[in-house]
């Protein structure tokens, strides 16, 4: 039987506000540790923005379904499918695959809203829908602070507070005029735009979707912003455009009534005949041009809506607001408020090469919640993990086949590592998915991290050693495959572990 | 913090862009990524690779190298850029002491960015010119 309306207003160990995926992953695993919580949402139904958007309709993440010999239940699966959530069920995993038609491996918008639905009411993932939260306050007490959220329920009183609210909030820059353009979030269907000459302000993923979807129906069309728009080939990473939408690069390459501009917009005025008159500042000369447009589109990003986290003392950085984080998601400034979900990029990690992680998407952010939870539940609930030991001869192959197939770690590159102690009282153990900043900078005894990184050329293992209060960074050579089990492996890592772990090559 | 607008108003005052006009600074600000460190954040780590070039729009920090405090940082002071130059891991950590917000850019994009502005190529010459002629000074002192 199903609540309509779980969770009333009142006192709970943690509350989770949103019901797009981070605040579905967030709220099942805290279920499945039995910690009591609401999740509230000011939604009507599960899914986020992906309720809505992609405008087009067409997602950027791929699920190949027929991927890691189609057993979709398998960790390795994960890596090949961008799109769903995860669970300790093995019939709740991978149900992505379950709802696409075969027409694509990116799944379209009903197809993913349908999967987020369909994993809530399997797992059994109760949100309060139409509760807004609306304000925040915070209270001293003995035993730490605790939050109070004032929602259009009433008022929920928690220890912790979890916020996966998107970045959602549309933004556009305060360039004079910018009231005559429309946000992307209000664009208008397509056929509307059938011979109109547009303008589209920015040149990330959402205006070259836009781009990508009006060609046939656009007279045509001009993007501009100060720099030069690089494609996620170019930076070998989700920063740039994806390659689902190069079409409007070929046509501005052969001259196809598409123009890529370098340039900021200055104004935009009205002109007699109804149309736009669009100011521009070149990026390589500094000279200014104009151009004329039937309608300007401000492709322009949205920002987190945090309400008044920030009065709070939530510090946030960059032009979408984020909240700046620790290793473990929780508000840098301050303590006991915590992030899920798309915000979660706000924790960047080392960032090593300019490449971030990809929190900013699902198939990162699921086991940013994963981690965080078991953070939670460990460090405040009494939850115990299972460390399952190691033997000193399979330590190597262990490592190798984590840096080959686990999804946690080629998702979040240089940001999500995979850990093993060597404690001497305990054994080696295997301490599973940690942070990487995390094991740098807050560990402590003798232990071993594995990761896959990319400098923006290549991908490669990355094993860092502690030992003895110091750590080692060993990069270990790309294979053309990314496949790092073969001897060339064995033997280049049972070099770097032989002296941490004594027989560690003798296997 | 911060729109572009806002970074370009907050570098425009700072010694290794005192050259750039307005659209330069726009730039610069659209090229660069704004980041905040906690207080004790270790914002460049010793020994380790893939770092970047970073600027320093408020806060303080301190340079770290073997345990050893070598020197204080604070707006408008820059870091990192030996490391991304020589392509080798920072020979010190750099850590927060007070809250710390940067512009940043990675390392691999460093080198197209100070060739297309020459003139922060310069100031930057001229502060590491700076730094050698400390380092030689005290060298000299301490024979």
């Amino acid at each position: 039987m199903v609540d309509e309306r779980p969770f009333p207003p009142g006192e709970y160990p943690v509350v989770v506000v949103g019901s797009g995926p981070g605040a579905l992953q967030t709220s099942y695993f805290l279920s499945r540790y039995g910690i009591d919580h609401a999740t509230i949402s000011a939604d009507p139904s599960a899914g986020g923005m992906f309720r809505k958007w992609p405008f087009f309709q067409r997602l950027l993440s791929w699920t190949k379904p027929y991927a890691a010999g189609a057993d979709r239940q398998s960790r390795a699966f994960q890596r090949w499918d961008w799109n769903s959530l995860l669970a300790r069920e093995p019939e709740l995993r991978g149900l992505q695959a379950e709802f696409m038609d075969g027409t694509s491996d990116f799944p379209s918008r009903p197809e993913m809203e349908a999967n987020l639905a369909a994993f809530a009411e399997r797992a059994g993932v109760q949100v309060r829908y139409g509760c807004t939260w609306e304000s925040t306050r915070r209270e001293e007490t003995a035993d730490g602070d605790r939050f109070t959220l004032v929602t259009s329920d009433g008022e929920y009183r928690c220890r912790f507070a979890i916020f996966a609210v998107g970045v959602s909030e549309p933004y556009s820059p305060a360039t004079p005029g910018i009231e005559l353009a429309v946000h992307y979030a209000d664009t208008r269907d397509a056929p509307s735009y059938a011979g109109h000459r547009l303008f589209i302000i920015g040149k990330q993923n959402s205006g070259f979707e836009l781009a990508t979807g009006l060609l046939q129906w656009a007279s045509r069309i001009s993007l501009s912003s100060p720099s030069p728009a690089k494609t996620s080939i170019e930076t070998h990473s989700l920063v740039g455009v994806r390659a689902r939408y190069v079409q409007p690069f070929e046509d501005s390459i052969l001259g196809g009534g598409v123009d890529i501009l370098s340039a900021s917009t200055k104004g935009i005025e009205r002109t007699p005949a109804g149309g736009f008159l669009v100011k521009l500042e070149r990026s390589d000369n500094a000279m200014p041009m104009t151009l004329e447009a039937d309608e300007v589109i401000a492709a322009t990003g949205f920002t987190c809506p945090l309400r008044d986290l920030p009065a709070l003392g939530v510090a946030t950085f960059g032009q979408s607001k984020l909240p700046a984080q620790t290793d473990f998601w929780e508000s840098a400034t301050v303590p006991g408020i915590f992030f899920a979900g798309t915000i979660t990029q706000g924790a960047a990690g080392l960032k090593k090469h300019g490449i971030p992680p990809n929190s900013g998407a699902l198939h990162g952010y699921r086991y940013n919640a994963r981690v965080l939870v078991d953070h939670l539940a460990e460090t405040y609930f009494g939850a115990v993990h299972e460390r399952p030991a190691i033997a000193e001869g399979d330590v190597r192959d262990h490592l190798l086949a984590e840096a080959t197939r686990a999804p946690e770690l080629w998702h979040q590159k240089a940001f999500l590592a995979s850990v093993v102690s060597l404690d001497g009282s305990a054994g080696i153990r295997n301490e599973g998915i940690v942070p990487l900043t995390r094991f740098l900078d807050a560990g402590d005894g003798d232990a071993i991290a594995m990761t896959v990184e990319s400098d923006g050329t290549t991908i490669f293992p990355v094993v860092y050693v502690r030992r003895g209060g110091r750590q080692e960074e060993h990069a270990l050579e790309p294979d053309p495959l990314n496949d790092f089990e073969g001897p060339t492996y064995r033997r280049a890592l049972g070099q770097i572990l032989d002296r941490a772990v004594p027989g560690a090559s003798a296997a | 913090m911060a729109t572009r607008d806002e970074i370009a108003d907050a570098i425009a005052g700072m010694a290794i862009f005192a050259d750039l006009a307005r659209p330069q600074l726009m730039g610069v600000a659209s090229r660069f990524e704004e980041a905040f460190f906690p207080k004790d954040a270790r914002v460049l780590r010793q020994g380790l690779t893939g770092s970047g070039f970073y600027v320093i729009l408020d806060g303080e920090a301190d340079v770290v190298a073997d345990g050893q405090k070598r020197a204080t940082l604070a707006r408008g002071d820059f870091f990192g850029e030996v490391s991304v130059l020589l392509g080798e891991p920072p020979i010190a950590d750099v850590v927060a002491t007070r809250p710390l917000r940067c512009v940043v850019l990675g390392g691999p994009a460093v080198e197209g960015f100070l060739v297309d502005h020459p003139r922060v190529m310069y100031r930057m010459l001229q502060a590491s010119a700076r730094r050698l002629r400390g380092a030689n000074q005290r060298a000299a002192a301490s024979q």
